[in-house]
């Protein structure tokens, strides 16, 4: 089997790992870091459980090698905390009771973020647009839209 | 999926030696396309060259009326691209409406086209555009590129660099999406130039093609008051989601809203 190194800022934090070619990012977190945060829904690039930052953009990393990641910024629900503090998007969510199963709770929060990130005060329209590549099976979404609207605005503050 | 051996080479000339000397080796882009299809074992390569590392196969430019779009482009860049907004609108709105945000960060333009899937956005945008394929070692013109069911005229080993389109009079892009996959289903880009209207379809046959009993309705420009003949449904496609009857009358609705919605 062939192995490679790859090195990359997780959260924050400088690591660097051999891990065999064909290990996704998803792999690469849960495995071998220990994120499990980010989850494994459909494996399929439809579900977007497993999204995360990736130099700043949303990204599915079960449809990403960990070869791929090599030299980026990585940022997981893991790491969007703190000093103990809640994102205020994490906090929206909250709030708002965007969330019933809470299994595909991580990649709507990464994918709110990088929304914000692209459009600090989205409409509902431009939210549920943004949601495409979200799935929920409990909510209904309802919740989840509102919450990244509050979501949104307290980033702005 | 099965292993490989993975490559990252810097320049073209080193991706271009990478893939001659490896058996059985494939490029990979943005991967939104080739990794699932790995995952699912229907592809084995023995050596992945990722161009990725290759920084001058990135980026949008507009160079006086050509909009130019590096090979490794990811679609929300080009949706983003101011140059590409401000220049042919109708490119930047296609580009915007493949499947979801996260595939719009990773996947590229190259990517797409050398894929030359049915039901792909992109190819309709460089058929109707007339853009041109520059690749290593040459260039191909939109209309010699897709010559079929994921096949296009790419020889082995040659390497897209960049895809240009040609500024158009105005153009529009509407597609009748698949709701799950966003693939479209039906999808028109309709173009006005000086030289006449160009129609590309993509999803309703095996390739991307041009309507021309549209184009010869409409003679020299877009108008949304002409008289479109009906579509026939001989030899499109059909399956699960939509029958070839049903194509064939979406082939008339998308295109009147790509000329309603053309800029």
């Amino acid at each position: 089997m062939s192995s490679i190194s790859v090195a990359m800022t997780v959260n924050g934090t400088r690591v660097s790992e051999s891990v065999p070619a064909r290990t996704l990012l998803v792999q690469l977190l849960r495995e071998q870091l220990g994120l499990t945060g980010t989850h494994v829904g459909c494996d399929t690039s439809q579900c977007g459980a497993c999204n995360v930052l990736v130099n700043g953009r949303a990204v599915k990393s079960c449809t990403m090698l960990a070869a791929q990641a090599d030299g980026a910024e990585v940022l997981t629900i893991e790491g969007l905390e703190s000093d103990g503090q809640l994102h205020p998007m994490q906090a929206a969510f909250k709030e708002h009771h965007a969330l019933q199963c809470g299994f595909c709770t991580p990649g709507m929060v990464i994918t709110a973020i990088d929304l914000v990130a692209n459009d600090a005060n989205p409409g509902e329209a431009t939210i549920r647009k943004y949601l495409e590549g979200n799935f929920c099976r409990c909510t209904g979404y309802h919740n989840i839209v509102k919450a990244i609207a509050a979501g949104a605005e307290a980033m702005r503050s | 999926m099965y292993d490989f051996t993975y490559h990252r080479p810097a320049t073209i000339a080193d991706a271009a030696a990478a893939f001659k000397a490896c058996a059985e080796a494939q490029f990979l882009s943005g991967g939104q396309t080739l990794l699932p299809i790995m995952k699912q074992r229907l592809a084995k390569p023995a050596n992945l060259i990722d161009l990725a590392g290759i920084a001058a196969l990135r980026g949008a430019s507009v160079d006086g009326q050509t909009v130019v779009i590096g090979a490794t482009t990811p679609h929300a860049d080009v949706a983003g691209a101011a140059e590409v907004r401000s220049t042919i609108p109708a490119l930047a709105a296609l580009a915007e409406c493949i499947g979801d945000p996260q595939v719009r960060n990773r996947g590229t333009i190259a990517g797409s086209i050398a894929n030359s899937d049915p039901s792909a956005d992109y190819p309709a945008a460089l058929l109707g555009l007339g853009a041109t394929v520059r690749t290593d070692r040459r260039e191909i013109a939109a209309d010699d590129f897709f010559t079929g069911l994921f096949e296009t005229a790419l020889e082995e080993g040659e390497i897209i660099t960049a895809v240009s389109f040609p500024v158009p009079k105005k153009a529009g892009y509407a597609k009748f999406p698949n709701p799950a996959s966003r693939y479209a289903i039906v999808g028109v880009m309709a173009v006005e130039t000086a030289a006449g209207v160009r129609i590309a379809v993509t999803g309703a046959r095996p390739c991307v093609f041009r309507a021309t009993s549209f184009e010869a309705a409409l003679g020299a420009s877009l108008s949304s008051a002409a008289a479109l003949p009906a579509f026939p449904a001989d030899g499109l496609n059909q399956d699960i989601h939509a029958s070839a009857e049903y194509r064939a009358h979406l082939v008339g609705v998308m295109t009147k809203r790509a000329i309603a919605a053309a800029t």
